[in-house]
């Protein structure tokens, strides 16, 4: 994993903005229209999804060389 | 980790109404983007909007906040900043509220030069009143009102803002989201009226009447459209045509600004009492 990826549900409303400028087809909508990652593993967290998505709903952090999603938030 | 940013965003009213996609989302980002830039103070700094979709954002922005009344932002801002010259005062208007009914209070504002940083969402539509043609509606396209498409020449607000005096005038989009909170960054820094547009999409009314499709490729369109002003300085007028349109800043000067003259008036009448 080099990326932590946030997703604030509550906020998401499916427009697919994320899906359309992440150069890794690391998300996708699910059944009820909202963001999912589907290939975390290959997010190069470019940051695309959270600087263009409209309602602040999915945040990236990078991760250095094997750390943990709380390691890096530190 | 979560962002500093969410700080300047009333927390309980999130998430806000604007449509899947719509672009105010991005341009209300921006904005508190440039203002952490800045560092203008949360207690120190008001935003007044007016009356559309974009003038929703003030609702959803954790500063002393005005919605006022159709088109009239400009006015209620330039009453603020008179009564208390040290705040830091932000519009925030639509092509609508800001050059059709608020048309007059726009040139004005420029004219007397009031110290305030004015962002235009431009969507190019009524997006609130469900798609009638606003006077930025660009030639050709559609409107509930131009189901043929629009045969009324469009306004170029920054061009007008700049006849008029405004003494800070700059273009950007929502797909050019960090050059956007530059735009409105530097606006802040100018000491008089600071005049930034900002592209919006609007997938739900113009998008939908126009074809444009779906909301990211509203943005790809920005992304192919636009060109930075240096550049565009540098095109031959054969490639100015089509859809193509600059951004960047397009014009600064110093000037006095409104509430520095009208210091200098109570000044002369025999100061205020203070
Ligand atoms: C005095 C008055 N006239 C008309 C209206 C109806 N009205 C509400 S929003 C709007 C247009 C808004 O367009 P714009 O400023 O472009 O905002 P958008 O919704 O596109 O962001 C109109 C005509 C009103 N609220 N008040
Ligand atoms: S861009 Fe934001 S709101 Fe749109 S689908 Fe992605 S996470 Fe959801
Ligand atoms: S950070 Fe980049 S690669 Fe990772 S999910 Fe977002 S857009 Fe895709
Ligand atoms: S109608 Fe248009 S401007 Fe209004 S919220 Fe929907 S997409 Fe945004
Ligand atoms: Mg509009």
């Amino acid at each position: 994993m080099k990326s932590d990826i946030t997703i604030k549900m509550a906020r998401c409303k499916g427009c697919g903005i994320c899906v359309a400028f992440c150069p890794r087809e690391v998300l996708a909508l699910d059944e009820l229209g909202k963001v999912k990652v589907v290939n975390g593993e290959a997010c190069i967290a470019c940051g695309q999804c959270e600087l263009r998505c409209p309602d602040y709903a999915i945040f990236v952090d990078k991760l250095s060389d094997g750390g943990t999603a709380k390691e890096a938030a530190q | 980790m979560e962002r500093s940013y969410e700080k300047y965003f009333r927390q309980n009213r999130l998430p806000h109404l604007w449509c899947p996609g719509c672009g105010n989302g991005i341009a209300m980002k921006a904005i508190v983007q440039a203002i952490e830039k800045k560092g203008l103070s949360q207690d120190n700094t008001v935003i007044v909007s007016g009356i559309g979709c974009s003038s929703r954002a003030s609702g959803y922005m954790d500063f002393d906040t005005l919605h006022t009344a159709h088109g009239r932002a400009i006015p209620f801002a330039t009453g603020i900043k008179l009564a208390n010259p040290d705040l830091n005062v932000v519009v925030i208007t639509g092509d609508g509220d800001c050059t059709a009914i608020g048309g007059n209070h726009f040139i004005h504002g420029c004219r007397r030069n009031v110290d305030l940083t004015v962002v235009l969402f431009n969507n190019k539509i009524y997006g609130m009143t469900g798609g009638q043609a606003s006077p930025m509606t660009p030639l050709g396209k559609k409107a509930t009102t131009a189901p043929y498409g629009s045969i009324d020449r469009p306004f170029d607000a920054c061009k007008l803002a700049i006849a008029a005096g405004a003494t800070y005038v700059a273009r950007s989009t929502a797909y050019h989201e960090q050059h956007l909170v530059d735009m409105i960054a530097n606006g802040f820094d100018n000491k008089g009226f600071s005049f930034i547009e900002a592209l919006v999409q609007c997938p739900t009314a113009y998008g939908r009447k126009n074809k444009m499709g779906s909301p990211a490729n509203m943005l790809k369109w920005m992304r192919d459209n636009a060109v930075m002003q240096a550049a565009w300085e540098k095109l031959p007028d054969d490639k100015k045509q089509g859809e193509k349109f600059p951004i960047g800043l397009f014009y600064s000067a110093t000037a006095t600004d409104y509430t520095t003259a009208y210091d200098a008036v109570i000044e002369r009448a025999g100061g205020a009492g203070k």
